[in-house]
């Protein structure tokens, strides 16, 4: 992991994967949806809202994987320092605060014809809720931060501590009741029939490759900035230095 | 009463909502990442 600390093996790499993960992401997943729109059979109980399945479950699970990319980009930021945790982890955010807001809106437009309501406070809908909100808190620290000159650490602390969200979202239908279901698919087993849960998970992967390609672009983004920030305040303090010469002179 | 509900439009509505939404997030991500990087070429040629 060490060996792409360095910003310009880091740029090597990103500067073909990130089109790469981004063209082969929308069509994979832009297949799988169009599997899951036109041809995938309407359920038994649920008729055909189940066709919300295939947007709903990847965005859910990216959700929680966005944040547990910052958690863990936050951990190696603050124990190894590693040069490009911390960014890794800010542009882990924007992606996963979008994944998420797609998770709540469709799974209310799946709420309402599956269960009669838009909304419940639930254990699992109430813990997306807030992941939502720790998300726009941890854009807008980053921010304040980066606007500040404050010291990175804060945001990833904050990165840290919202992790403990991630158990409860995946717990909450397990140990409160709910009117959402308990997951149909854990490690190694599923409930799903073959004709879901293939396009489900072509979908998941294509879905995960866009997220890649995103906060690869943000990264790259986000490390232009730096360094042409950099590259100016150098100029300035350059020029400035040299007028100084020359006033003494 | 019951309510009849067509379930395609919220179906439609879902799909509509989650492809909007990703590919302005993809559109958005790429067009900042190309301005910026834009930028760091003018800050080295200065």
């Amino acid at each position: 992991m060490h060996a792409f600390a360095n910003p310009k093996r880091f740029l090597s790499l990103a500067r073909w994967l990130t089109p790469l993960l981004l063209v082969s992401g929308l069509l994979l997943a832009g297949a799988a949806l169009l599997y899951g729109l036109l041809w995938a059979p309407a359920e038994r109980l649920q008729g055909d809202s189940v066709r919300i399945l295939f947007l709903h479950v990847p965005t859910a699970w990216l959700a929680m994987g966005g944040w547990s990319a910052i958690a863990i980009s936050s951990l190696v930021e603050l124990v190894w320092r590693h040069p490009l945790a911390s960014l890794a982890a800010r542009a882990s955010a924007v992606p996963g605060a979008v994944f998420t807001a797609i998770c709540l809106a469709t799974g209310s437009l799946w709420g309402r014809p599956a269960w009669g309501t838009w909304w419940v406070w639930d254990g699992r809908l109430t813990s997306m809720l807030v992941l939502l909100f720790l998300y726009f808190g941890y854009i807008a620290l980053a921010q304040a931060v980066d606007r500040e000159g404050a010291s990175s650490r804060i945001p990833a602390i904050f990165g840290l501590v919202g992790a403990i969200n991630i158990p409860i979202i995946h717990y909450s239908v397990i140990w409160w009741n709910s009117l959402h279901q308990p997951p149909s698919i854990t490690a190694g087993k599923s409930a799903m029939s073959p004709e879901f849960l293939i396009p489900l998970l072509v979908a998941t992967f294509g879905f995960s490759l866009i997220f890649g390609g995103v906060v690869l672009a943000r990264m790259r983004a986000l490390l232009a900035e730096i360094q042409a920030e950099a590259r100016l305040r150098r100029k300035a303090l350059g020029d400035s230095a040299s007028r100084g010469r020359g006033v003494t002179a | 009463m019951r309510e009849v509900l067509d379930q395609w439009n919220f179906v439609i509505a879902a799909y509509a909502l989650g492809i909007g939404g990703t590919l302005a997030m993809v559109a958005w991500s790429w067009i900042s990442m190309r301005r910026a990087e834009a930028r760091r070429e003018e800050a080295r040629k200065k």
